[in-house]
């Protein structure tokens, strides 16, 4: 594009990369200058995955140039993206979980490579003081917290002497504090030359350290800009068009009686590497809805199972729903009883993939469906055809596979066939990951209306924006503690985000012990 | 040039013309296998194939094979169906021939009506014991199924040597590892005079029937569908996978037995050492052939029952070793591996290379 | 029972025990790859009879061992491509790999069943031999043996010191994260699975040339499987499989221990108690499941297909 500038670091031109009725990336074009920080922004589904996973060499793109140094190469397999000096930190991270941070970083460097290093461990705790990293290399990955192993990654990186560090979604899987340790690394690197391509739909942070920002919607590239000369509302409006006005802020209801109560829930984990909950306590009233914070994988998983009945162990007196304890009850049976679940993973969890979506209501709604052990297709059919214009379910028809609809489109479908059961309790995991703003919207009506309707509602997501717009009351997770509950409007996003660091562990222990 | 690419949606056509894909392959790979070891394919393939299916004696024997690999075949699918890897059929087979065998002998002198009945209820028992053993090892204590299973086959078979040897073996048998013949009474009528088709081949055919409407049409079916395509959305959905385990493997372990104590009360009429030609891992290969669906697991069943036949007649009549029968089911699986390809995959010509 | 008894029981529970150390260890590497192939005694078997027939055709021994090498892997071949590439289930494909493998072992053996050969001699090795009692039960066997201890410790070595060790532990725990970081997953699997299918080969031409020495249709007898077994049982570590394959063999030799104890128990029932103590040890190694989950290479059984990386 700018021919006279000094060579850039890298430039992509027209890449194209077609998937099985999807159109991943649309001739795009990207250019970045050494010590460039360059946002990448997007909707889940905009492409930017695929882009970089193109640059990294795992996606061979169907069309397109690449040029590194003002060369032009062709990035075959990571390992040539990483003889260039382009080093990549992944969303789901690429650790070995029973080897240690040494031996995890021995595994990406070529022997050429080892042998210029010499000792490993000590180039790791050098470069480690030397950009407050933190990362000890003899310690096991799987001891690791999540922040910590995302540091192990750009340690990775940096032994390697990048001159290219791409992160995926960098900041959504750290607390708020987390985030800003990470940005002084970043500000370090780019000081030094180091380039910087920055995956995020988080555009407050897009603004605070990004040089420049390209903006994909549809596999296309619609907008690029410079983040410090705009707000974060008008970088929203380039990524999803015409839909931006989306945060109207919904009214706070207070809840009546309470329908659903943990008292002293304390569980090992029950997988290698899982969490341990610890003493957990809280409250769901009818009418409400209680939002859970919490960086991923610091017991979220463990207290959906054991609260769904997922978990198989008996936990008795932990749970009381109305006045009947139900700990001790399989998942079936606290079904029958009024629960109800929307689980994060919707798709080989909520739904079947190559289950058709009239087999997909069975799944869960089976009441008045079948009598005498039989079932009865053609009313399940009838019924789920209904649920597909209700909530406006985009597929062919009801016989279509779940694995056929998209994230947004199957996840309106749970919704639905979950909030068609009447349930007194419905507890919804990252109700909204990874769909789009329109499904995004509809979903949230949803929810807000079965809660008017005097459901109790627990949401346990990762998006903190998310609980302040749809919560009445909330709380964090952190280690399997957790925190007290407090009102939405009593509280702010600093203190939650202390909450997901963990700052209230300590009271919460003395008074366990006291 | 011709580039692999992968379908939008799973192909309804392929997952019915692969197993018959692949039986042509498999025709194909045994025509060059003859030729190579000097026999004539025409004449090979015309003994295994058309043969069997010549006189109505041969069409007797046939119906006799098909009885127990269906029956086998039918528990079978619906194990696989759930997940469970039940390799035992063979196991269940001999201890329900075993158990049933137990049972005619002491009939023997019997001239009860419900003699006949209680046999084969006794096969049934044996048979679900047998099952029954690895799924509870499996549902507590975790041991792995496939492994467990298959060391009861071992473990039935050496306990039925060591029966015919001790204490099931025939007084005046002259010492030859035998039982002795059983009574009338506890003999499985045969439906057509003159010949050996016996009341089996209805259990089996019926025991297909009632397989499909399972699946098809129960709840109880769905959920073991469910359970066995995606376990974190039975487990999700509130479905007891431990009752769904219990409930395929004795039915798997109920139909092998049955069809253990069919074949020594209906063809054998004894208890030999060598009342299975292996018919309980044929039966693996019928319901993947099948589908795992057990109206398709009949059709597949006739197949293999005229490929059984088949065989014997090629050792009969050409010295082919009736080994053969079991390289052929193996290259079979490998080629319906190799065409379920294609269902979620196809071929397509394009125009240039790309990169 | 006397020393020399005892001597004589640990001696035949190591030539017992050396096709399961075989077929196990060239499993092991297989599953730490993520791979779990269910043919082994399909393998086997074909390494037996190919084994026999190379060494009968050309009086060579060391010809029999290679070739029944070379046929393992080729069997694991077959094996390798219908699920690395094509991506069929491993257990359907493994179970297809065991029956193809006993007919056609059988096909092609029929007209050698009886026949015999004569096998590997011991060797005694010089010094060694001579400890007392030590020296009889592990340094005057025949050269397969050695052979054995000399894998076990090779890829003790391999497994623990070594990159290509880390490189097989990252592939069998995380196949995307390994191809991510640039390893090349599937050559690292076909490579595995080729290894584990020459090593079953090298199990069955053991059976076939020194243990009987003949061939005779189904002689391997479910040991594939119980090999499989063991491999859970040492969870995955090298050094323990020896000692299991050991403590297998002392079990299929328990009439030997039980006639010296004076024992007279029917040989069809005793025939069952290595079967039975391997039921035994599933339920043992199961009971301990957050242990076995632990240890089992993470990705073991699920298919890897680097076209979906996206």
């Amino acid at each position: 594009m700018k021919k006279n500038n000094p060579i850039s670091r890298l430039e992509l031109a027209n890449i194209t990369k077609q998937y099985p009725g999807c159109l991943a990336n649309d001739n795009i074009s990207i250019t970045l200058m050494p010590g460039e920080i360059h946002a990448l922004l997007g909707e889940n589904g905009a492409g930017k995955s695929t882009l970089v996973k193109t640059i990294y060499g795992i996606v061979a793109p169907d069309k397109g140039d690449i040029i590194w140094d003002g060369k032009e190469v062709s990035i075959k397999s990571p390992s040539v993206a990483r003889d260039l000096g382009i080093g990549m930190v992944f969303q789901h991270f690429s650790l070995f979980e029973t080897m240690t941070v040494s031996q995890n970083i021995e595994l990406c460097l070529s022997k050429i490579q080892l042998n210029k290093i010499g000792d490993l461990a000590k180039r790791i705790t050098q470069l480690s003081e030397e950009y407050g990293l933190n990362v000890d290399p003899n310690r096991y990955v799987h001891s690791l917290s999540i922040g910590e192993r995302q540091r192990v990654e750009i340690m990775r990186c940096l032994v390697q002497s990048v001159k290219l560090l791409i992160l995926d979604e960098p900041t959504s899987v750290l607390t708020p504090q987390e985030v800003s340790g990470l940005f002084n690394v970043l500000r370090t690197l780019s000081k030094e030359g180091c380039s910087i391509l920055f995956i995020s739909h988080k555009l407050h942070e897009v603004t605070e350290v990004c040089h420049k920002a390209t903006i994909l919607r549809g596999g296309k590239v619609v907008d690029t800009c410079i983040p410090s000369e705009e707000t974060p509302a008008t970088i929203a409006k380039m990524m999803v068009g015409d839909l931006a006005d989306q945060d109207a802020g919904y009214s706070k209801k207070e809840g009546t009686i309470t329908v659903f109560n943990v008292t002293d829930l304390s569980l090992p984990s029950k997988q290698p590497f899982g969490t341990e909950l610890k003493n957990i306590n809280f409250d769901l009233k009818a009418g409400e809805i209680l939002g859970i914070a919490g960086v991923a994988g610091n017991g979220q998983d463990e207290l959906m199972a054991i609260i769904s009945g997922e978990d198989e162990r008996n936990v008795k007196n932990a749970f009381t729903l109305g006045k009947l304890k139900i700990g001790h009850l399989h998942a079936g049976e606290r079904r029958q009883l009024g629960m109800a679940y929307v689980p994060e993973e919707r798709l080989g969890r909520g739904a079947v993939p190559d289950m058709s979506l009239t087999e997909n209501t069975l799944l869960t709604h089976s009441t008045g469906f079948v009598k005498n052990g039989l079932v009865q297709w053609q009313s399940i059919k009838e019924y789920t055809s209904e649920l597909i214009s209700k909530y406006k379910v985009k597929c062919h028809g009801e016989f279509s596979e779940a694995q056929s609809l998209s994230g947004g489109n199957l996840q309106k479908f749970i919704m639905g066939r979950e909030i068609g059961q009447h349930p007194k309790v419905l507890i919804c995991a990252h109700p909204t990951w990874g769909v789009d703003v329109g499904a995004a919207l509809a979903i949230h009506q949803a929810l807000l209306e079965l809660r008017d309707q005097g459901a109790a509602i627990l949401l346990i997501s990762e998006d903190i924006d998310e609980l302040f717009l749809l919560a009445d009351r909330m709380a964090a997770v952190c280690d399997g503690y957790l925190s007290p509950l407090i009102k939405t409007e009593e509280t702010n996003i600093d203190q939650i985000g202390q909450w997901m660091a963990g700052t209230f562990i300590n009271t919460a222990v003395q008074e366990a012990q006291a | 040039m011709i580039r692999i690419q992968a379908r939008t949606e799973p192909s309804s056509l392929m997952k019915v013309a692969s197993p018959l894909l692949a039986i042509v392959l498999t025709l194909i790979f045994g025509a060059i296998l003859f030729s190579a070891i000097g026999k004539s394919p025409v004449q090979a393939l015309q003994v295994l194939l058309i043969a069997p299916l010549a006189d109505s004696y041969n069409i007797g024997e046939m119906f006799v094979k098909m009885g127990p690999l269906l029956l086998c075949a039918v528990g079978l699918s619906l194990c696989y169906r759930a997940n469970m890897w039940n390799i035992g059929a063979e196991g269940q087979l001999l201890a329900g021939a075993l158990g049933g065998s137990a049972m005619a002998l002491y009939f023997i002198d019997s001239e009860s009506t419900f003699a006949l009945p209680i046999t084969l209820l006794a096969g049934i028992a044996s048979g679900m014991i047998w099952a029954a053993v690895p799924t509870f090892l499996k549902l507590r204590y975790n041991s792995n199924l496939i492994l467990t299973t298959i060391m009861f086959n071992y473990i039935a078979l050496y306990l039925l040597i060591w029966s015919v040897h001790g204490p099931l073996r025939d007084p005046d048998g002259y010492g030859f590892p035998e039982s002795a013949l059983f009574s009338d009474i506890t003999l499985l009528p045969t439906l057509f005079e003159g010949s050996r088709i016996h009341l089996g081949i209805l259990f089996a055919v019926l025991s297909g029937i009632i397989g499909w409407f399972i699946l098809s049409k129960t709840h109880l079916g769905f959920q073991i569908r469910v359970f066995g395509a995606d376990e974190p959305a039975a487990r999700y959905a509130g479905f007891s996978g431990k009752k769904l385990s219990w409930f395929v493997m004795l039915f798997a372990g109920a139909l092998a037995g049955l069809a253990g104590v069919s074949e020594t009360t209906g063809p054998i009429g004894q208890l030999t050492p060598n009342i299975s030609p292996g018919y309980g891992y044929s039966a693996i290969i019928v319901a993947y052939l099948g589908r795992l669906h057990p109206i398709g697991a009949i059709i597949a069943a006739a197949f293999m029952a005229v490929l059984y036949m088949g065989g014997e007649l090629a050792q009969i009549e050409m010295g082919i070793p009736v080994a053969v029968i079991s390289m052929f089911q193996g290259v079979l699986l490998f080629f319906l591996l190799a065409c379920d390809f294609f269902i979620n995959n196809r071929l397509s010509l394009t125009n240039q290379a790309t990169n | 029972m006397d020393a020399d008894l005892i001597v004589q029981i640990l001696f035949a529970a190591i030539k017992t025990g050396t096709p399961l150390l075989f077929i196990a260890l060239g499993e092991v590497i297989c599953e730490k790859s993520g791979v779990l192939n269910l043919g082994q005694e399909g393998m086997m078997l074909m390494g037996a009879v190919v084994g026999f027939l190379a060494a009968y055709g050309s009086g060579n021994m060391g010809f029999g061992i290679l070739a029944a090498m070379a046929m393992g892997s080729i069997m694991s071949l077959i094996f390798a491509v219908l699920v690395l590439h094509i991506g069929a289930n491993q257990v359907a494909t493994g179970l297809a790999l065991t029956i193809f493998g006993t007919g056609l072992s059988a096909f092609i053996g029929a007209d050698f069943v009886g026949q015999t050969i004569q096998g590997f001699q011991p060797i005694a090795i010089p010094l060694l031999s001579d400890i007392p009692y030590v020296g009889r039960i592990l340094f005057s066997h025949d050269i397969l043996v050695y052979f054995s201890f000399f894998m076990t410790a090779l890829l003790v070595y391999v497994v623990n010191k070594t990159r290509i060790g880390l490189t097989l532990k990252a592939v069998g725990e995380n196949p995307h994260a390994a191809n991510a970081i640039g390893i090349k997953v599937l050559r690292v699997r076909y490579l595995s699975v080729m290894f584990g299918g020459a090593m079953a080969g090298t199990a069955g031409a053991y059976m076939s040339l020194v243990y009987t020495p003949m061939w005779v249709e189904g002689m391997t007898a479910g040991r594939g499987w119980i090999a499989l077994a063991l491999v859970v049982f040492a969870s995955w570590r090298v050094g323990r499989i020896m000692l299991g394959a050991y403590l297998f063999g002392l079990a299929s030799i328990m009439h030997l221990v039980l006639q010296g104890l004076g024992w007279s128990i029917s040989p069809n029932l005793l025939a069952m108690l290595p079967y039975v103590a391997t039921v035994l040890v599933m339920v043992i190694i199961g009971a301990d499941h957050f242990k076995e989950k632990l240890l089992a290479p993470r990705s073991l059984g699920k298919p890897f297909n680097p076209r979906n990386m996206a």
